[in-house]
């Protein structure tokens, strides 16, 4: 097997008293899809925060592509956000320019990387809205003016657009009801086998995990209690934290 | 009562001073600078003016422009505040004038090796209106990332069909900095590009200098496709007959009448019949 894409080990941070993160350690490779799951307060998002250089850890180590994250300059990680990593938000808000068109919207990590070209970059726009399921005539229409599902989808197709290696998924589904996030969960699991990408995605929705994931990592408490498989994961929960979250999933 | 020469005292001066190399060595990128209170109020001109007041010697020869015209009251009032502080010649020709401070226009005639040009600044950020943070904007300048900015062209084109800024379009210095123009129209921006005069931009309320030397590259902001293709209204002066120079739209009665004239006032004098 090839090396990790991005390997993190003994990450550790406090927020004043609050063990936020307590000794972590993830890895993934090209073409997987991990999920991070765990009740709120776990220390999922912060988690996502260090591993994408958003925050920094008091101690340990994220390692992506064999650099360091943590000793990169802001110009590298910036270059790498922008080109080879990819962040979904939560609230497509926090991801999306809401003053800005869809066209605008998908253009913009495009136009970053020095594109110039006023059609190809509206080409490759319009393509990736049909991708990601929006009509191709909303291509000028302000973000505000579409339902929370496209939102999110769009903000998918602007994170996308620049085929990144890695992408980080913040709760992606969380807000939507649940016909939508079945169509979302739908698009990213197909773009995902499509492009090959490797997604880190956090969800406290054990059957999000389950339809996107390969592997689970389970967290409590700032600490990893539990990563394997998922389907191991979910079937035969080893740790007594892992059981009750399996156990508390709604059937419908 | 008796003022220091041009006004300001000369620990101010020499602040300025330092300011303006800092920003001449360093061409687009904005220098912070400390403003004093001006006898004038912001909005007119206080960047300009202190700019002007640094550099200004007894054998200077000053001309004021306020859009394009030497009689305008901000003109006229800048004018006589450096012929009484600092006792210099003034003149409204652009040929003679050592010293041009200008409020939103540039002169059409092409100014020579020597001479500078000073522009009143009112808002010197071109990022200001994308990205509300001050300290994500300087880091933004500080990482040359200025995708954003292409993304506001972008949304021009999208809504407008084209460019849509008639006036303080982006302009690229040296192929570094990201720059305001000062909001002269789009047609000025072809001249700033290598022109032979050192340009000088004071920003009084934002307490900012920054400036581009002579002979230094300013490129509009476009895509390959839709290239920079400013605005000048398809008429002749109606006074001298130019078909190259800016016009200003003069409405002359309350039922539709109007003309078109040369925006530069010298200009057009020496061209007049």
């Amino acid at each position: 097997m090839s090396a990790p894409l991005m390997q993190a080990t003994g990450l550790t941070l406090n927020f004043g008293r609050i063990r936020a993160l307590d000794d972590v350690g993830i890895s993934i490779w090209p073409g997987e899809v991990v999920a991070i799951v765990g009740e709120s307060g776990s220390g999922k998002s912060t988690l996502l925060r260090v591993l994408s250089g958003q925050a920094q850890a008091d101690a340990g180590q994220v390692l992506y592509d064999g650099q360091d994250v943590g000793a990169m300059t802001e110009a590298g990680r910036r270059r790498l956000l922008r080109a080879e990593w990819g962040f979904v938000h939560q609230n497509p808000r926090d991801g999306l320019r809401m003053a800005v068109s869809a066209g605008g919207n998908i253009g913009e990590r495009l136009m970053a990387q020095g594109n110039c070209h006023y059609g190809n970059i509206r080409k490759s726009a319009a393509s990736w809205l049909q991708k990601v399921e929006i009509e191709v005539d909303r291509l000028d229409d302000l973000p505000r003016t579409f339902s929370g599902g496209m939102q999110q989808r769009l903000q998918i197709a602007r994170t996308l657009v620049t085929e990144p290696r890695l992408i980080f998924m913040d709760e992606p589904t969380g807000g939507l009801d649940v016909s939508v996030q079945a169509r979302l969960l739908d698009l990213i699991r197909a773009l995902v086998a499509e492009l090959g990408l490797a997604v880190l995605i956090v969800t406290h929705d054990i059957a999000a995990a389950r339809l996107l994931a390969h592997r689970i990592v389970v967290m409590r408490h700032g600490r990893v209690v539990e990563e394997g498989l998922t389907d191991r994961v979910l079937d035969d929960p080893q740790h007594p934290y892992t059981q009750l979250l399996v156990t508390s999933v709604l059937a419908a | 009562m008796t003022y220091s020469y041009a006004f300001l005292d000369e620990a101010t001066k020499r602040m300025i001073r330092r300011a303006i190399l800092k920003a001449v060595a360093i061409p687009g990128h904005q220098v912070p600078f400390g403003a004093r209170e001006m006898p004038l109020p912001y909005g007119w001109g206080t960047g300009g003016i202190q700019v002007t007041a640094s550099i200004i010697g007894r054998s200077d020869v000053l001309k004021v422009i306020d859009q394009g015209a030497d009689d305008t009251t901000n003109a006229v009032s800048i004018r006589r505040f450096f012929a009484r502080t600092a006792g210099v010649a003034t003149t409204t020709h652009t040929a003679e004038a050592s010293i041009i401070q200008t409020r939103h226009r540039i002169p059409e005639r092409v100014l020579q090796p020597g001479q500078i040009i000073v522009y009143q600044v009112p808002m010197p950020e071109p990022l200001s209106r994308l990205e509300p943070r001050v300290v994500e904007s300087t880091k933004l300048h500080a990482l040359a990332d200025y995708g954003l900015m292409q993304v506001r062209l972008y949304e021009d084109i999208a809504r407008h069909g084209r460019s849509a800024s008639a006036y303080n379009h982006p302009v690229m210095v040296n192929g570094r900095y990201l720059m305001s123009p000062s909001p002269i129209p789009a047609f000025d921006n072809p001249k700033m590009d290598r022109m032979p005069a050192l340009q000088l931009f004071g920003a009084g309320r934002e307490k900012r200098i920054y400036a581009v030397p002579p002979y230094t590259s300013v490129k509009s902001l476009d895509f390959e496709d839709h290239p920079f293709d400013p605005i000048r209204a398809p008429h002749p002066c109606a006074i001298c007959g130019a078909t190259d120079s800016y016009l200003d739209e003069i409405v002359t009665d309350d039922v539709g009448g109007r003309m078109f004239v040369c925006s530069d006032t010298d200009h057009c004098e020496e061209r007049a019949p």
